[in-house]
């Protein structure tokens, strides 16, 4: 690999690696997220190159493939995109590889049965761009995901990559990128939405040598994982935000603390470190500017506190994630305690591009308030499970039904939870409200990290409320009162109130005892605990009553107020319940209608999933 | 189970050094034995200058670490909103009626574990379930029962 020691050999390396490229050379992209990977897009990707040599062998055809990050649209896995085209084919399997070549690369022509349809139309669609659920987003920090091999720095150098860094360290002092990030707009995508260029200006103007800057990438919100596409598909762009970061605030140590979790995305990184470190664009005199900077890997242990600013650096320093009150702010009094900055991933990604279009251009995507993109995980009861980077403003229907494909099954939409653990829900009467940071705190809701999950008829928001409350109850780190024990108290509650035992009185009590957490909680993960059990209390409070007073679950989940029985005219008699059923708590002869002992039934569900003509009953 | 003390050694060696590094040497030994070896404790503590009371709250806090030795076939159902909504509760309750254990626990005859994790995030094939790094896609109490079944005949105990 090259060595770069100034601007001017930056630019002739990036001129040579362009140089290299063919623009006519068919290029094959594998999805390498880790939900494609699932799929099994490893084996197409090895298939793909088996295929390549055989042709190479016979003189027949050149192509290039690779497998990339994470394309976003992980419901049609294994994605496989032909560019120069722009090709897209889902649920690609090593048996269509064969087909692939031969048809699409050889013969240019698209083969149909592979291609995307749009269950509104029924049409096929060809192009990437032209799905639904890519035209209508802005893809600014995804954009090179589904383009780039993630663990080749060239790739990333070739689309441009460090040309921001290069423009900060030849032409801006660290105050001039300050007050670049400041007019951005940019605000904190780690949930709080903090200003990112008055948290840099802050710690900038600390006195002192030693500071450090430290990249969140401990993303716990359960249904959330664009930090993890993101550092899979692009490390190198989180790095270059880090360094331009690390010179504005005169930081020469930078800390990335990322779940353990994520083998992938550790893996990418790692190697984006030891290429930047080899090349000379993390060291000593980076670039000829007398900057120094690079960068360590701290792995979390599985502790959603961690996400919190003081418990990651209490963590980074080897002890238990506990945090400490605020202020003194990290920015003051961070890791070691010298001035550190800590922001998400996201937020990191975004600053290469801010720098390199302009802060005036950032700032034109949005609201008025709430500045540029952000990236959501679209999922639960959604057609177009995925990652969606949208303009931030945009209407929450939109999200769900144009890009996200709404509701599978035909079944209604009921509420769409943001936000994650500290989130709320939103019911379907405020589908049309612009997601900014604003309207979503005015309805109960928070921006967060990004985590968006849907929630169709059959889902009890009694028992979601219960499930948000048990996963914050389980990661209190138990350091104060009200977290420890008030959050216990909620779940103990809500799960009387599941099993039917609710009393009246519990709503109000829930309700207290949930801005009494807010109010007197240490840190941010009790400050918002109680938000999903508010929020689905605010909306869907005749939920609550019908469990409570009525002793029923209107949507048939909660087994204590459940009941299994067979419809008699559609049960043939067929004895598949019967010989599965696990507690033996169903009688009945062959072609005889079958009849459930309810006093037997767990209620575990396996009559339903394998009852093959609907006979079977819940409510 | 006998631990060589040499081979905790190496692997703390390889950690030493860094500030903080306690949690990374407990993680490579977790990684190495898959729980972390009351020898192991003990000498991490001694050898990274770290009192034992901090290695064992470091060890009992974050949810990486185990102090019990797991079973042969780890089973994690994925806990995770996506997964929830899409019925992951009703496999746990059925995994732990099946191996009469609960969630965190492991079969007497140390074959199974069962454990819940907080979202791989691969939602798009909620629910999930994953044993020993493989993963089971889109799975219902039907396909989970098929899953468990074939484990039990594989250990001969059908």
């Amino acid at each position: 690999m090259v060595s770069i020691h100034t601007a001017q050999e930056l630019d002739t390396w990036r001129e040579s690696l362009t140089a290299k490229v063919d623009p006519d050379l068919p290029v094959i992209t594998v999805c390498g997220g880790t939900g494609c990977r699932v799929y099994g897009s490893e084996k197409v990707w090895t298939a793909f190159q088996d295929e390549l040599t055989n042709q190479k062998a016979n003189a027949r055809l050149n192509y290039d493939v690779k497998v990339t990050g994470c394309h976003g649209f992980c419901e049609k896995g294994p994605l496989v995109v032909i560019h120069p085209q722009g090709i897209m084919y889902t649920n690609v399997k090593v048996s269509d590889v064969a087909e692939i070549v031969g048809e699409t690369i050889v013969n240019n022509t698209v083969i149909e049965r592979l291609l995307y349809v749009d269950p509104q139309t029924n049409e096929e669609i060809e192009c990437e761009q032209d799905v639904p659920f890519y035209k209508h987003q802005h893809r600014l920090i995804l954009g090179l995901n589904g383009l780039l091999d993630p663990t080749r720095i060239e790739e990333y150098i070739s689309q441009g990559g460090f040309d921001s860094l290069k423009k900060v360290l030849v032409s801006l002092s660290p105050e001039d990128v300050i007050e670049e990030m400041k007019k951005s707009g940019l605000r904190g995508r780690g949930g709080a939405g903090f200003p990112t260029g008055f948290k840099w200006e802050l710690c900038r103007q600390q006195p002192g040598d030693v500071k450090y800057v430290i990249c969140n990438a401990d993303e716990g919100d359960p249904g959330a994982y664009m930090d993890r596409s993101i550092m899979e598909g692009n490390p190198h762009l989180v790095l270059e935000g880090m360094i331009i970061g690390a010179y504005a605030m005169g930081a020469n140590q930078g800390y990335v603390y990322i779940r353990n979790e994520y083998p992938l995305a550790v893996k990418h990184l790692r190697q984006a470190i030891s290429q930047a470190e080899e090349v000379g664009l993390l060291g000593k005199n980076i670039l000829d500017s007398g900057f120094d900077f690079t960068v360590k890997i701290k792995l979390g242990s599985g502790a959603f506190v961690c996400g919190e600013e003081t418990a990651l650096i209490a963590s980074i320093e080897g002890q238990i994630g506990e945090p400490r009150p605020r202020p003194p702010y990290p920015a003051e009094f961070g890791l070691w305690g010298k001035p550190t900055n800590i922001n998400n991933v996201k937020s990191w990604a975004s600053v290469p591009i801010i720098i390199d279009k302009g802060s005036d251009w950032y700032a034109s995507i949005g609201t008025e308030t709430s500045k540029g993109t952000v990236i959501f995980s679209v999922v639960g009861n959604i057609n177009n499970t995925g990652l969606v980077e949208v303009p931030i403003g945009i209407s929450l229907r939109e999200l769900i039904f144009d890009i996200g494909g709404g509701i599978p099954d035909g079944k209604s939409f009921k509420a769409a939870q943001i936000g994650g653990p500290s989130g709320g829900c939103i019911p379907a009467e405020h589908l049309d409200i612009p997601i900014d940071y604003e309207s979503l705190q005015s309805l109960g809701a928070i921006m967060g990290s990004g985590g968006l999950v849907v929630a169709d008829e059959d889902t009890c928001m009694v028992d979601f409320a219960a499930y948000f409350m048990r996963f914050t109850q389980e990661e209190s780190c138990g350091k104060c009162v009200p977290c420890r024990v008030g959050t216990k108290a909620m779940l103990e509650t809500l799960e009387r109130i599941c099993a039917g035992d609710g009393q009246p009185g519990d709503v109000d009590y829930l309700i207290e005892l949930g801005e009494e957490i807010k109010r007197s909680s240490l840190c941010g993960l009790g400050q918002t605990a109680p938000n999903p059990v508010l929020s689905t209390i605010r909306y869907f409070r005749d939920e609550y009553e019908a469990h409570i007073v009525d002793k029923t679950c209107p949507a048939s989940v909660c087994k204590g107020l459940i009941t299994y029985s067979v419809i008699d005219e559609n049960c043939t008699g067929c004895m598949v319940c019967l010989r599965n059923c696990p507690e033996g708590a169903i009688q009945g002869e062959k072609k005889e209608v079958h009849v459930i002992d309810a006093d037997l039934c767990t209620r575990c569900g396996m009559c339903m999933s394998v009852c093959k003509f609907d006979a079977i009953l819940v409510e | 189970m006998q631990i060589p003390v040499s081979e905790i050694h190496e692997i703390i060696d390889r950690e030493a050094g860094d500030e903080g590094s306690i949690i990374s040497a407990l993680e490579k030994i977790q990684q190495h034995y898959r729980y972390l070896p009351k020898e192991a404790l003990i000498l991490a503590s001694q050898r990274l200058g770290v009192p034992l009371s901090q290695a064992y709250a470091v060890a009992t806090f974050y949810n990486a670490f185990s102090l019990k030795p797991k079973g042969k076939y780890c089973l994690q159902i994925c806990m995770g909103t996506a997964c929830h909504v899409r019925g992951s509760p009703q496999l746990l309750d059925q995994m732990e009626t099946k191996f009469n254990i609960k969630a965190g626990e492991t079969t007497p005859d140390h074959l199974f574990t069962l454990e819940t994790v907080n979202c791989l995030g691969a939602c798009a094939l909620g629910p999930i379930v994953v044993v020993n790094d493989e993963y089971s896609g889109q799975m219902t109490v039907q396909k989970s029962d098929a899953l468990m079944k074939r484990l039990i005949r594989k250990e001969g105990l059908d």
